[in-house]
């Protein structure tokens, strides 16, 4: 190998590598200010909204909030009764918890197969990309969908109609998160069960299921969460009441859309009051959230 | 002493003058040398490298042996700065090159890697074309026109063997070419920047055995230009290239000695069981 | 020497391998995952069937027409408006979010000190966590006068002044619920989800990568912009779209700043309106069996479809590439 056809190179131009190096530390930091500042912001949105919440929500936020039902503006006569949201607040109970009773087992079974069934088939593909496409699909449209195949048909709206709803939007988040959580187990401890004679779906539902189990609940606890704030199907299917009711083939309050009801009110008591619903949802959002983190974080 | 004037080296190393080579005589002129060097991966944690101190002598092979964890990988980080990556990573001691000690807090780390390149265990050629991947690091230190650039990219891919193999693709994906052409395309980038110490850290432990014997007549040739360092866990390796060799072990150099007195009469127990291979 | 006997265990009746179980559990989670396929099917579907009443009525008409005109005797509808309003807003709120997002994710990869990572990426979590009506409720009392007082009020003239780009500032609207505020309140909602999603994607570079750069002297920037991008490419636009998806079908946080006016958004600080908001503005109160029904039906089809299209790229571009 002769390298004698190579040119010399001239000696390296120390003045010139200087400063291009001073301009190039000099963007690198700029660039760096930028991302700190960026971040900052990102901060700063997060701390003014829950300024914004608190700020606002604990004005009105006491006892006669969490146990009075919808009374109508006071007009700042304060001899009127105070309104409330424990009708919303217990329809939203009601709703989230039967969403979450039917979404849960079939978002599990839908994961485990993902997981445990479907490898490399057309249709595990198939249901992974949709099971993800519902994951972000507009919830304003699930709300259309309930609307046409439930209410249409029962002939108003409903409390069973709203959880149905907000089912379909469990479903792909437990989806998600049993798939990810089943695939983190380890083979050896399938072969193992199997090893002993289980059969397989003795070895997903007494051991992959256990040992994913902190995983799985916190997925359940994620989805609960979100459906805890969700509005725009709630407004298409359940609709809004002002009066508590547990009757689920009637129209249902729930807290979202009480508090969107409140706040394009107009009057200044119940946007009042809108905001302490605010400040429940979020604090109730935020603490599952909190809480699905810790409990994820403390596993791994 | 924290002057902030950055060591300055007079020119680059001549890149064509030959350099009578003896592999039996160690170089006298140590291009960097390392005094009482400590090195802490985090703080609490027991030092991974203890007063290590070493001549690494000018255009000459150093190898560096010993088991796994033993240090070697991690002087050669220390070296060109790559721990400061890593927050909490500490050395302590002295590494000095023209003058100054590069483990200071002063030193211009990306000054320094320009003249200390260092060679991955794996190839790492980057998501671009053949030329991009050695115009990348050039461009970084200086401005070229693009006659210039083109006659740099052919010299650094000349200067690691590879540049037959690859001047009718020049723009296509690096990814595209085997293993071996890709950790000489790595090899060439690094050459391209122009530096005057070559790190490499286990270049051949992914490579075939055919891939393995290039590269090896590789830094056996880029030595007459080069200061190179290689860790390697191939003493065979070590024996076929280096000039010099450095035994390491949990953390301390046990010896160092030139490459023929290390593997047929070492100074030490220890040595003595490692390359004959009773542990390690 | 004593015999120790050890006795034989009881042994109980055989059981029979489960394959009769494993049968019927394989074909549960298999007959639950055709569920999904179905219930999207279904969506598609019955959005569709909703809408043909409107379809058959305005033709192809309905795509780009402008009027929505639901008084009764003389209705009229077409989805221009609120196509655009949607397609304009989101893509807004993206040109906001995406330099900041990136920040962010550069951020939580390459500059955070160890002890913030975990906080910070937990506090960006939980921007994503807040319902989207909170968002809408923040947006109208915070952004909304915000907007009004420090932006279109303060520098709306000078802007409009500019030659050619002007009218895009000019506007005589003083309620303050505008495209602006809407673009700025999705981009602050999807902001999370854009920056979660970089971060993981960089977090992604095998570390050697990023050392073979910073070994030839690179900088930060220079590594991100050298290495790290030119890898993660097409996974960062994935995630983007990934965004632009979230923002199109955005409802209530969009419903309570953009004004829902019926009419196109020639500036920036107009109000207009978008297929989400209309429906929920107008669906609660109107008739069932209606043509007006109908025809929000037929937006909500098209927001799916353009969602639904958005969304897919998104997927196929995040897909986990072999490697």
């Amino acid at each position: 190998m002769s390298t004698t056809t190579l040119p010399v190179m001239p000696p390296r131009d120390v003045a010139q590598q200087r400063r291009l190096g001073q301009r190039r530390k000099l963007v690198d930091r700029l660039v760096m200010y930028f991302c700190v500042a960026a971040t900052i912001v990102g901060l700063f949105f997060l701390a003014s909204i829950m300024a914004t919440l608190l700020w606002r929500g604990l004005v009105a936020l006491d006892w006669i909030v969490l146990t009075r039902e919808f009374e109508p503006t006071r007009y700042g006569d304060d001899s009127l009764p105070k309104g409330g949201l424990s009708h919303a607040i217990v329809g939203s109970l009601i709703q989230t918890a039967i969403a979450t009773a039917i979404g849960t087992p079939i978002g599990l079974l839908v994961g485990t197969y993902l997981s445990e069934y479907a490898g490399k088939s057309n249709f595990g593909y198939a249901v992974r990309f949709i099971s993800d496409i519902l994951l972000s699909a507009p919830s304003v449209l699930i709300g259309l969908f309930i609307y046409q195949l439930v209410v249409l048909p029962q002939g108003g709206f409903s409390g069973f109609a709203g959880a149905l709803a907000l089912a379909i939007i469990v479903i792909p988040v437990v989806v998600r998160t049993t798939e990810d959580m089943l695939q983190l187990i380890p083979n050896t401890l399938r072969e193992a069960v199997v090893a002993l004679g289980a059969p397989k779906w003795k070895m997903i539902t007494l051991v992959a299921w256990r040992a994913a189990l902190s995983g799985i609940m916190t997925g359940i606890l994620l989805a609960f969460a979100r459906i805890m704030g969700e509005t725009a199907p709630l407004l298409l299917t359940s609709f809004g009441n002002n009066v508590l009711s547990t009757d689920l083939s009637r129209a249902m309050a729930s807290l979202p859309v009480a508090i969107y009801q409140h706040a394009n009110s107009g009057f200044p008591d119940l946007i009042e009051i809108a905001w302490s619903g605010a400040l429940l949802v979020t604090l109730g959002v935020l603490l599952i959230n909190i809480i699905a983190r810790v409990a994820l974080r403390k596993r791994a | 002493m924290n002057d902030h004037i950055q060591p300055v080296a007079e020119a680059g190393p001549s890149m064509s003058g030959l350099q009578a080579r003896s592999s039996a005589k160690l170089n006298s002129v140590a291009r960097i040398s390392v005094r009482n060097l400590d090195f802490v991966y985090a703080d609490g944690l027991p030092k991974a490298l203890k007063g290590i101190n070493l001549d690494i002598p000018d255009r000459q092979v150093t190898g560096m042996i010993g088991p796994s964890g033993c240090g070697k990988s991690t002087l050669l980080r220390v070296l060109n700065r790559m721990y400061s990556l890593y927050p909490g990573q500490k050395a302590t001691g002295e590494v000095m090159m023209d003058g100054r000690n590069l483990i200071d807090a002063g030193v211009d780390i990306n000054e320094l890697r320009s003249k200390i390149g260092m060679v991955f265990q794996k190839p790492t050629p980057f998501p671009m074309t053949i030329y991009e991947n050695i115009a990348f690091g050039v461009r970084l230190h200086e401005k070229l026109s693009k006659s210039q650039m083109d006659q740099r990219v052919e010299w650094a891919l000349s200067r690691a063997a590879i540049w037959g193999e690859v001047k009718d693709r020049l723009n296509t994906n690096a990814m595209g070419l085997s293993g071996g052409q890709q950790q000489r395309l790595c090899i060439a980038r690094t050459i391209a920047v122009r530096p005057e110490v070559i790190l490499f850290d286990e270049p051949t432990s992914a490579l075939d055995p055919i891939s393995t014997l290039k590269i090896e007549e590789l830094i056996d040739e880029l030595k007459q230009d080069f200061t190179i360092v290689i860790v390697t866990h191939n003493m065979q390796q070590a024996a076929r290239c280096a000039d010099q060799v450095a035994f390491f072990y949990l953390g301390e150099l046990i010896e160092v000695s030139p490459a023929a007195e290390m593997f047929t009469a070492p100074k030490e127990q220890k040595t003595q069981e490692y390359i004959t291979g009773r542990f390690g | 020497m004593s015999v120790t006997t050890i006795q034989a265990p009881p042994v109980g009746a055989r059981r029979k391998p489960g394959e009769l179980g494993d049968k019927i559990f394989q074909a549960m989670c298999m007959g639950a995952g055709g569920f999904v396929l179905i219930l999207l099917g279904a969506i598609i579907v019955t959005l569709f069937l909703g809408g043909l009443p409107a379809f058959e009525r305005f033709g192809a008409e309905f795509i780009w027409g402008t009027v929505w005109d639901p008084v009764e005797g003389q209705e009229e509808f077409g989805a221009g408006v609120s196509i655009l309003g949607t397609l304009t807003s989101s893509v807004l709120a993206i040109i906001f979010a995406v330099p900041v997002a990136f920040g962010i994710a550069f951020f939580l990869t390459e500059l955070s000190p160890q002890w913030l990572k975990r906080p910070l990426g937990t506090a960006i979590e939980l921007l994503a966590a807040v319902p989207s009506i909170i968002y809408g409720m923040w947006g109208l009392f915070i952004v909304v006068p915000f907007v009004q007082m420090n932006i279109q009020f303060a520098f709306g003239d000078q802007l409009a002044a500019i030659p050619l780009i002007g009218f895009l500032f000019e506007s005589t609207n003083f309620a303050g619920t505008s495209l602006f505020s809407a673009s700025i309140v999705l981009a602050i909602m999807i902001l999370p989800f854009i920056a979660a999603t970089m971060r993981d994607v960089f977090d992604q570079v095998p570390p050697v990568y990023k050392e073979s750069a910073y070994g030839l002297g690179a900088t930060r920037w220079e590594v991100m912009t050298g290495v790290v991008i030119p890898y993660t490419r097409i996974s960062v636009v994935g995630g983007i779209m990934l965004g632009l998806g979230r923002a199109l079908g955005e409802t209530m946080a969009v419903t309570f700043v953009i004004g829902n006016a019926n009419r196109i958004a020639t500036s920036l600080f107009d109000s207009t309106t978008t297929i989400a908001s209309v429906i929920a503005m107008e669906f609660p109160e109107s008739l069932s069996g209606s043509l007006q029904q109908s025809a929000l039906f037929a937006i909500g089809f098209l927001l799916f479809v353009i969602s639904f299209f958005v969304l897919a790229l998104s997927r196929y571009l995040l897909r986990p590439r072999l490697k």
